[in-house]
């Protein structure tokens, strides 16, 4: 390089940097890449492990402060098969009927994927074992929202939080969705459409959560000639837990469906026309435009804001608490609520506990959405 | 098209009524707001801005410290958040990283030593450099006899999964962490705190929308001589400006609206306006009408970026690029 340099007339200054700009030019990949690794590096590492550290702890006041004494996986056996059982899982009953049939047919698609993958060309054992682990996980939850939602049973946090996420996020996909599609259209009008739709998003979560409390109010609230035209007005209507877990599910679609509506809004609004006009000028009507050129293309959007939707969605803790406090009873709680609730109590090992139970079920949930979603989508565009 | 009008109006309303709920709450008296649903001023209530007042006069120096607080650390942290974010986001689509399995194991060792130096009693520097030198020296020797690597999926879902550990799990610690920095109740501290946090959104957003961007014009201007660092500045990031203004746009709102982390890092000075708004749950309950004015004046400066910025997440930018 500055052989090359000094063989030709090059301003000194050009030459002097040269080798340095090259260098740099060189390890550009670690340029990009390292200031935000390094970031996320250090605020993940101490709270991940001191987190960890304190679940496996339980907080006593003792002469001359608190003291954390080590007491193993009491605080996860204390919600898995211990005292917070009912809490943490819920009341579960015998199977009946109804259950049965709807655990054996999923269970059964399980089993027939299986099967099928094993029977399919490039099945590896790490595979196979891979995916029987995601089905026996999967079944297990699945066994758990069956049980106490479907039965005479009681949820639990656990059930609580996997009812809101996927209720929450689907609804809120589907229209985002139907929005984003609408609003691309060229007709007038859209630009005031699309400020209105982000404006949910923009309210602090806190100030939503109060904001429903307000609108939820069956004597003070705007809704109040509905209550009264049912006799509703004396019941509040989160004493019925259905109810109260629906008044929360509406409060997060209500504020998030702008969230995955803006992603996709941008993500359409990228792509480049040519594909649209050649399938116009083949004859394609607007519905086959959309499944065939749109949607195929926004995939890869798709698949990362319902990602970042489903872990940000499992979270949920402003709209239960101000909303219903987490009642009747436990019945709206969430398990970061939860965390959150026995955290006040003083409690810290166990909500230490109950925010890693939910790092595992985000985890899990994550890792099989990547794999058996994300992945074939991004190598298909 | 009569339809897509119906169907638009009518979210629109749902998205509508409850601002407009808001806004009638922050002109009642109190007794109003408990008397009963009213629906229209002058005719249903005579509204007052005595709300307003109080908020603005009485509160006066408590609502714009927590509003200067807000706007400072919002954009400073949104914009250092998008610059670091995006850098990465295309380091992650355009490059090949291997991070060896060797290395990660280093590392671990180091930070387990770290930590062992300091839960021993000795002194955090002597721990945090201590153990990185192990690392360094087992990186530059052991590290390097391992042949497995993660790639650049993991490295992404490596981020991703910081935003896993519910926010009530990583406060304390993140409040310890501030506390030995003595950068309690700072800005910096919330700006840092919230960089940190928002840079997984960030990144995996701006990963798609860099994506979208043509290879052949990155190619060409390679051809012509273009460093990364320009093809990066002058062409990739024009070309993803749609995906660059809706990721500041909800970064922004993001922080502008973080609760927790803002009641745990901050007290008097560097409060921000969500703790404010939570503030008016007074023992005597839900101050409504107080609640209301905070909710208004927090959504003005974000909706009025949102309509300033609206215009470029449009169609045709990079269809221009492309022909030009």
């Amino acid at each position: 390089m500055s052989g090359q340099a000094s063989a030709r007339p090059m301003p000194v200054a050009v030459s002097r940097w040269s080798p340095f700009v090259t260098r740099l030019d060189r390890s550009a990949g670690a340029v990009f890449i390292l200031p935000a690794v390094l970031v996320i590096l250090t605020f993940s590492i101490f709270p991940l492990l001191a987190s960890l550290y304190v679940s496996l702890t339980r907080l006593s006041f003792s002469e001359g402060g608190v003291h954390l004494t080590f007491v193993g996986l009491n605080n996860y056996a204390k919600l898995v098969v211990g005292i917070d059982r009912t809490h943490f899982i819920g009341v579960t009953v015998p199977l009946t009927p109804v259950t049965g049939a709807v655990l054996a047919v999923v269970y059964g698609g399980f089993a027939f994927l299986l099967i099928r993958y094993l029977r399919g060309p490039g099945a590896t054992v790490l595979g196979f074992v891979g995916r029987l682990f995601t089905a026996v996980i999967a079944g297990g939850l699945i066994w758990l929202v069956v049980d106490t939602v479907l039965t005479s049973g009681r949820p639990g946090t656990l059930v609580v939080t996997l009812v809101y996420v996927s209720v929450d996020v689907s609804v809120q996909y589907l229209l985002a969705l139907g929005l984003a599609v609408l609003v691309v259209q060229h007709i007038p009008g859209r630009r005031f459409f699309r400020v209105v739709f982000l404006l949910p998003m923009m309210i602090t979560p806190v100030g939503v959560a109060y904001l429903f409390r307000m609108l939820t109010d069956t004597s003070k609230g705007p809704l109040y000639p509905l209550w009264a035209h049912f006799g509703l007005t004396d019941v509040s209507w989160v004493t019925n837990p259905w109810g109260a877990r629906l008044a929360v599910m509406i409060g997060d679609v209500w504020q998030w469906t702008p969230f995955i509506f803006i992603v996709l809004l941008a993500s359409i609004e990228s792509l480049p026309v040519e594909l649209n006009e050649a399938a116009v000028v083949d004859g394609a009507n607007r519905w086959q435009l959309f499944w065939a050129v749109t949607f195929p293309q926004i995939l890869p959007a798709t698949s990362t804001v319902v990602l970042i939707r489903l872990i940000e969605a499992f979270k949920i803790v402003d709209l239960p608490n101000v909303l219903t406090n987490g009642g009747p009873g436990t019945a709206t709680e969430s398990l970061t609520l939860h965390a959150y609730t026995i955290w006040r109590a003083l409690d810290i090992g166990g909500s230490a506990a109950v925010a890693y139970m939910l790092l595992f079920v985000v985890t899990f949930v994550g890792i099989t959405y990547v794999n058996l979603f994300r992945r074939r989508v991004t190598a298909m565009a | 098209m009569v339809v897509s009008y119906l169907l638009l109006c009518a979210w629109a309303l749902v998205v509508l009524f409850p601002l407009y709920w808001l806004a009638i709450t922050s002109v009642k008296t109190p007794l109003d707001v408990n008397a009963g649903p009213f629906y229209f001023p002058f005719r249903d209530f005579q509204p007052t801005l005595e709300s307003w007042r109080y908020i603005f006069v009485d509160l006066g120096e408590d609502t714009f410290r927590p509003y200067l607080n807000t706007v400072v650390v919002g954009l400073t942290s949104t914009t250092i958040t998008l610059l670091l974010g995006s850098m990465a986001a295309y380091g992650l689509v355009r490059m090949h990283y291997r991070v060896r399995f060797g290395a990660i194991a280093s590392f671990v060792v180091g930070l387990a030593a770290g930590v062992a130096v300091v839960a021993a009693g000795g002194p955090w520097q002597l721990g945090a450099i201590g153990g990185f030198a192990l690392f360094l020296l087992l990186l530059q020797t052991v590290a390097r006899r391992f042949k497995r690597a993660l790639g650049n999926d993991d490295i992404a879902f490596w981020m991703i999964s910081q935003r896993m550990l519910p926010p009530v799990a990583v406060v304390i610690p993140i409040y310890i962490f501030f506390q030995q920095l003595e950068l309690l109740d700072t800005w910096a501290a919330l700006i840092i705190a919230y960089v940190a946090s928002h840079l997984p959104i960030v990144v995996w957003l701006m990963r798609d929308y860099f994506q979208s961007v043509p290879l052949e014009l990155e190619e060409s201007a390679a051809i012509d001589g273009a460093s990364r660092y320009r093809i990066f500045r002058s062409i990739v990031v024009p070309l993803a400006v749609p995906g660059l203004v809706a990721t500041f746009l909800f970064v922004l709102v993001f922080a502008w609206n973080e609760y927790l982390i803002a009641l745990f890092l901050t007290s008097a000075n560097a409060q921000t306006l969500p703790l404010t708004v939570a503030a008016q749950n007074a023992t005597r309950g839900p101050q409504w009408w107080y609640m209301s004015v905070l909710i208004l004046i927090m959504i003005g400066p974000v909706i009025a970026m949102a309509i300033a910025l609206e215009r470029f997440i449009a169609r045709g930018l990079l269809v221009g690029a492309v022909k030009g």
